[in-house]
């Protein structure tokens, strides 16, 4: 199988980072979940949502490359752009301190707090299953995955047969995660998430633009190789709004810049 | 079921989190649709009309987004 790498290079980094954060997330909430209910419920519930997740790949990726490719490019490149925006506006939001960074020990003491407040029968292995931990971790991994899933699937569609490269980098952010997890037996707070959202975020808005005016018609200078032009330029942008923000905050209302 | 509200709303709020972002991405990527393959332009031009656009939305959204602190 031959990928043109100018697309796949950064499809795989795309969909390994962008996964990267998303299963750091759902692994917070299953080690919760394990910690105070058992392991067995919550492996069952994490194992069920992949499955899942894993069915809605298989079919929806294959079903986009039967539509017409310029058609993909512009309704696919505008779902990543907005979801490209929504992250890299997010990730400059908490550079300038505007809103709190993401804090995986508070949600591991969270969800702790949570579970153990539910009561309730805590099963262990061999005595059947704790729904409370099945239906939580699947609800997680599941509503952590369906973004991973989406990424996937984008990319790997719009991008012309790259659901290969994009399934690899996504299963390769899974299995870090799950070994980090089973090293570490705790959230894993030391992965700069929000570092990860800006470059996710900087590479989906690139993709996302490069598709829809592909998609439009336009003819990009320098072909694929405007890819990491773009990439470049929405670094910039992103880069120049940290401390526009940042600035607007302090002079609107001082107090609320945490440093 | 109130996973499945929960999926459903999680996966809306994939694309959308600030709505007039929303609105201002998608009306600028129609205008640009409409307009910037019948401008009289040199060919590099439109593409890159393409991303400034998005860029002054990306920066105007955060910015505003940032008067109104946490």
């Amino acid at each position: 199988m031959n990928f043109d790498w100018t697309h796949a290079g950064p499809t795989v980094l795309a969909a390994f980072l962008a996964s990267l954060v998303e299963f750091v997330e759902a692994l917070t909430v299953v080690l919760a979940v394990g910690a105070v209910r058992g392991w067995r419920g919550a492996l069952g519930g994490t194992g069920l949502a992949l499955l899942v997740l894993l069915a809605i790949i298989a079919a929806l990726g294959p079903a986009l490359t039967r539509i017409p490719l310029d058609l993909v490019q512009l309704g696919v490149g505008t779902l990543l752009l907005l979801f490209g925006m929504r992250w890299l506006r997010k990730a400059i939001l908490r550079s300038a301190r505007v809103i709190p960074l993401h804090d995986e020990e508070a949600l591991f003491a969270k969800e702790t707090a949570f579970l153990r407040g539910l009561g309730g029968s805590v099963a262990t292995w061999g005595q059947g299953w704790d729904r409370v931990a099945v239906s939580t971790a699947f609800k997680i991994t599941m509503v952590e995955g369906i973004e991973v899933v989406f990424i996937v699937v984008a990319m790997g569609a719009a991008g012309g047969g790259l659901l290969v490269p994009a399934s690899l980098g996504a299963a390769a952010a899974l299995l870090l995660v799950v070994a980090l997890g089973l090293v570490l037996h705790r959230p894993v707070a030391m992965i700069p998430e929000n570092t990860l959202k800006f470059v996710v975020g900087v590479l989906l808005c690139s993709f996302g633009t490069f598709w829809i005016g592909e998609g439009m018609g336009l003819a990009w200078p320098g072909g694929d190789l405007a890819i990491p032009a773009l990439n470049a330029a929405f670094l910039a942008a992103a880069v120049v709004a940290v401390p526009l923000c940042q600035a607007r905050a302090a002079r609107t209302r001082p107090s609320l810049i945490r440093r | 079921m109130t996973w499945l509200k929960t999926i459903w709303s999680e996966f809306i709020g994939l694309f959308v989190d600030d709505g007039s972002l929303a609105v201002a991405v998608l009306a600028w990527l129609a205008a640009a649709w409409l307009l910037l393959p019948r401008l009289p332009l040199p060919p590099a031009l439109p593409p890159v009309l393409l991303f400034a656009g998005l860029a002054v939305i990306l920066i105007e959204s955060a910015w505003r987004r940032a008067r109104q602190g946490s």
